[in-house]
């Protein structure tokens, strides 16, 4: 019991997919300019993972271990496929943004990474917990970054303008930068440099 | 022949995987130690980004769009499961054949061709190339032919290479920089890399 805790838990922060495993990298970075496409992402991701670990822990001793990359990323790959023909149809808007990024789920290093190192040795349930914690671990760091993009890059936060009218008319600029992709990489390289300071013990 | 240069010429400097699509992440961070090995990973992306391509290209015009070997039958849906089959077979296969016919080269580079079938680069570069494949053709991104499909890799692969490069010549000088503790390691990374990219998005306005 305390195992499955475990696996859910570590993952939202001493053990982050983004910050500590240094998987999903890609993704994370070019859908976070704005919180909306960021929040989908990091959803989509979690259902993902999690069903993917499922699928692999089920099939777990059926599998050869020459061709194993192979099957993981056709499992991963019909899933994906699933949840983008779903955003198509439900949130058009949402997967056009998204554009290839929903496609690159597929090859995003947490999903593999998490099938080769869990879902392989061990039961569903367990591994259920482990995609999801996984996934929810990468969502926060996306909507993290996102908040931070979106707030001082627009003024915005889902769309919704929220730095008041009269700070601009005092002089305050939005900071354009803040929308471009290199400044999501300073942004994570920051989140490290905190989680790094405030746990010591993390290589 | 103008397409195809300056169509060459974008996908290294502006459409650089790296530092405008951030595509190929995860090994680019991870094995960028040291310039050696990470030489020798941006030859194999390449290559196999250029063998992968023209292939995904066929089937993607032939196979899966309207109008193709199933008649008006629109089978893009399944065009990730077809596309990362077809990387994740040919990376297996060249594996194989690599490591029958040529031990010293495997031994350089078998290492990486695994970890190549799950690269975002290259997936990544065929599923920007079925988004080209529908622009016009005066634009210099799009991908008109066969040819097309194989520069656009050759590009993509080499601009990937020279990103990483660069980035594993900076760690090794900065190994003998003075890091603050916490930011030691991948924060400052990430942190290189950003300042990278600032740097390539000058390229962004270059009209070719």
């Amino acid at each position: 019991m305390s195992n499955n805790k475990e696996a859910f838990l570590t993952p939202l922060n001493r053990n982050n997919p983004v910050t500590v495993q240094i998987l999903g990298i890609c993704s994370s970075l070019a859908v976070t300019a704005q919180l909306e496409p960021a929040l989908v992402m990091g959803l989509s991701v979690t259902i993902i993972v999690a069903l993917s670990n499922v699928v692999i822990s089920l099939l777990r001793n059926t599998i050869p271990v020459r061709i194993r990359i192979i099957v993981q990323l056709l499992v991963c790959a019909a899933l994906v496929t699933i949840v983008s023909e779903i955003l198509k149809a439900y949130a058009y808007d949402v997967s056009v943004q998204l554009s290839v990024y929903v496609g690159l789920i597929i090859t995003n290093c947490i999903l593999m990474g998490r099938l080769e190192a869990f879902a392989m040795a061990n039961k569903p349930w367990a591994s259920f917990l482990d995609g999801l914690g996984n996934g929810f671990g990468y969502a926060i760091i996306l909507v993290i970054i996102a908040f931070i993009r979106e707030l001082l890059g627009s003024g915005n936060l889902f769309g919704i303008p929220v730095i008041p009218q009269s700070f601009y008319d005092f002089g305050y600029l939005n900071c354009g930068l803040m929308l471009m992709a290199p400044m999501a990489l300073i942004i994570i390289g920051c989140i490290i440099w905190v989680q790094r300071a405030k746990y010591p013990d993390l290589d | 022949m103008e397409h195809a240069l300056s169509l060459f010429v974008r996908s290294i400097f502006v459409d650089n995987m790296i530092f405008a699509q951030f595509l190929g992440m995860c090994s680019y961070l991870a094995v960028s130690k040291n310039v050696k090995t990470s030489f020798g990973l941006g030859i194999a992306v390449t290559f196999v980004l250029v063998a992968t391509l023209p292939i995904n290209y066929l089937l993607q015009v032939h196979v899966l769009q309207p109008g193709g070997i199933f008649g008006d039958m629109d089978l893009t849906f399944l065009s990730f499961i077809l596309f990362i089959a077809v990387i994740a077979a040919f990376t297996q296969l060249v594996e194989m054949v690599v490591e029958r016919f040529s031990p010293s080269l495997y031994s350089a580079l078998g290492i990486f061709l695994p970890l190549i079938a799950v690269n975002c680069a290259i997936l990544g570069g065929s599923l920007f190339m079925q988004q080209r494949i529908n622009y016009s053709p005066d634009d210099t991104r799009a991908i008109l032919s066969v040819w097309d499909s194989i520069v656009y890799a050759l590009g993509a692969g080499l601009g990937w290479m020279m990103s990483i490069v660069a980035l594993s010549a900076i760690r090794e000088k900065m190994e003998f920089s003075n890091v603050p503790k916490p930011l030691q390691g991948l924060g400052i990374v990430f942190i290189t890399t950003g300042l990278m990219a600032m740097a390539f998005m000058c390229f962004s306005g270059l009209k070719i």
